[in-house]
């Protein structure tokens, strides 16, 4: 698991490369929580491109909730794009693609945050 | 052994309703459109060849009871849910006046659970022998409750078998009648006990009304120990992941996804779907069914783990 960051607009883009699960998922948190302070301090949304994130288990997925849990503490927004096939079927199975805004790409993530960055108003 | 899975419904019996019988009709008779059949048979072929479970059956209402058959005068039997009438029934009909004894493993007393004692038809037979076996100190205390006044008619005073209750440690192996039977604490409110009963080279995990903390890397490899090798793993999946740990964490219960990873990690066979959520129809049923099928084939990394749903009156030989 490696993140790789980068701003476009009003979206921080976090990129998300191999394998989330449970050997590696705190340290994911962990990795994550600066950008989510940044992200709150700068009134940016979080875009977590998934297109090079093969695999994602349970535990991945509950990081994903608790960021999102975490971002609507401070009115923040968090949303998952270019998800894989395969990831795109576990989100379907777990039913995480109900409870997590998905969107085919990043630039469709991005447009969408540009016009909504903050949870209130989606 | 043969398990019989006698209810497999969540917290709440269900029962068909009139409209869901019809619906069902209405599909077989759309799926035989053109077609016709000569004779009962034909009928029947075509119904077991051709129509999907939940057109041509259903997964069932009763709650949790299930029995390992080793055969004789000896029942073996996981909680004493609404699906407990109809088991004592099968034992009173094999039975044919012959007492029986019949070894009760109660993974934890919350109502649906304890509900089909007073309709235990063996219960209510002199000689009967009925050992009542589980982890928690209010056992005889909550089967007791259930049946005084005003909630219920006949007292358990008045029910005429030996009944006994056996008080069981977690993580203690036990020598009972021919099974070795081994409890471990689960996860729920007021805490609930799975069962590892062995006989043999041939190993059956109970493990319902268990919820799983992802969080907790620990318990996870307790829990996949717990399930070990097993040849069939009976596993609460009541809910979606995604309920699971967010509107109803806490809820006391798992999801398929999960059932199917602590069960590869575990290198266990066969798991079998449990507790349904009593608001799921049998199309529901057999979708996630086939969506759970679908996880394990793409998260597959070991040997190919076999995934059931658990339906009344489902048999499964080993």
């Amino acid at each position: 698991m490696s993140l790789v960051t980068s701003i476009n607009g009003n979206a921080l883009i976090l990129g998300l490369k191999g394998r989330l699960d449970q050997d590696n998922c705190d340290a994911f948190r962990d990795e994550l929580t600066p950008h989510l302070d940044a992200a709150a301090r700068d009134h940016l949304a979080i875009v977590l491109d998934l297109s090079q994130l093969e695999y994602v288990s349970s535990a991945g997925l509950r990081c994903f909730m608790l960021a999102v849990k975490q971002a609507k503490t401070y009115n923040g927004r968090i949303v998952v794009a270019a998800l894989q096939p395969m990831v795109a079927e576990i989100f379907q199975i777990s039913r995480f693609d109900m409870l997590l805004e998905v969107f085919a790409t990043v630039a469709k993530a991005v447009a969408a945050v540009a016009s909504s960055p903050s949870s209130e108003k989606t | 052994m043969i398990i019989r899975l006698w209810g497999t419904r969540g917290s709440l019996p269900v029962a068909l309703t009139s409209a869901d019988i019809s619906d069902k009709i209405v599909q077989a008779l759309l799926k035989a459109s053109g077609r016709s059949f000569a004779t009962s048979e034909e009928a029947c072929a075509f119904t077991r060849d051709e129509l999907g479970f939940a057109v041509k059956g259903t997964f069932g209402g009763h709650t949790s009871c299930v029995e390992l058959d080793l055969g004789g005068d000896e029942y073996y039997v996981c909680d004493m849910g609404s699906g407990a009438r109809p088991f004592g029934a099968h034992v009173l009909a094999r039975q044919q006046g012959r007492p029986a004894t019949v070894n009760i493993f109660m993974s934890h007393v919350h109502w649906d659970h304890i509900m089909g004692f007073p309709f235990f038809g063996p219960a209510y037979v002199p000689g009967t022998k009925i050992r009542i076996h589980g982890c928690h100190d209010m056992l005889e205390h909550a089967f007791r409750l259930q049946q005084s006044p005003p909630c219920f008619p006949v007292t358990f005073a008045q029910m005429a078998a030996n009944i006994e209750f056996v008080q069981l440690s977690p993580d203690k192996k036990y020598k009972i009648g021919t099974l070795s039977v081994t409890p471990a604490l689960q996860l729920h409110s007021g805490d609930s006990y799975g069962y590892r009963f062995e006989i043999g080279d041939k190993t059956v995990v109970y493990s319902t009304d268990s919820e799983h903390k992802l969080d907790d890397g620990n318990e996870v490899k307790r829990i996949a120990e717990f399930f070990r090798e097993a040849d069939v793993v009976v596993f609460d999946a009541m809910y979606a992941l995604a309920d699971a740990i967010s509107v109803k964490a806490d809820w006391g219960h798992s999801s398929n996804v999960v059932g199917v990873e602590l069960c590869q990690k575990a290198l266990a066979k066969h798991l079998v779907l449990f507790h349904h959520e009593p608001a799921n129809n049998d199309a529901t049923l057999e979708r996630l069914l086939n969506e759970t099928r679908r996880f394990e084939e793409l998260t597959r990394e070991g040997p190919v783990l076999m995934i059931s749903s658990a339906y009344d009156g489902m048999e499964i030989e080993l």
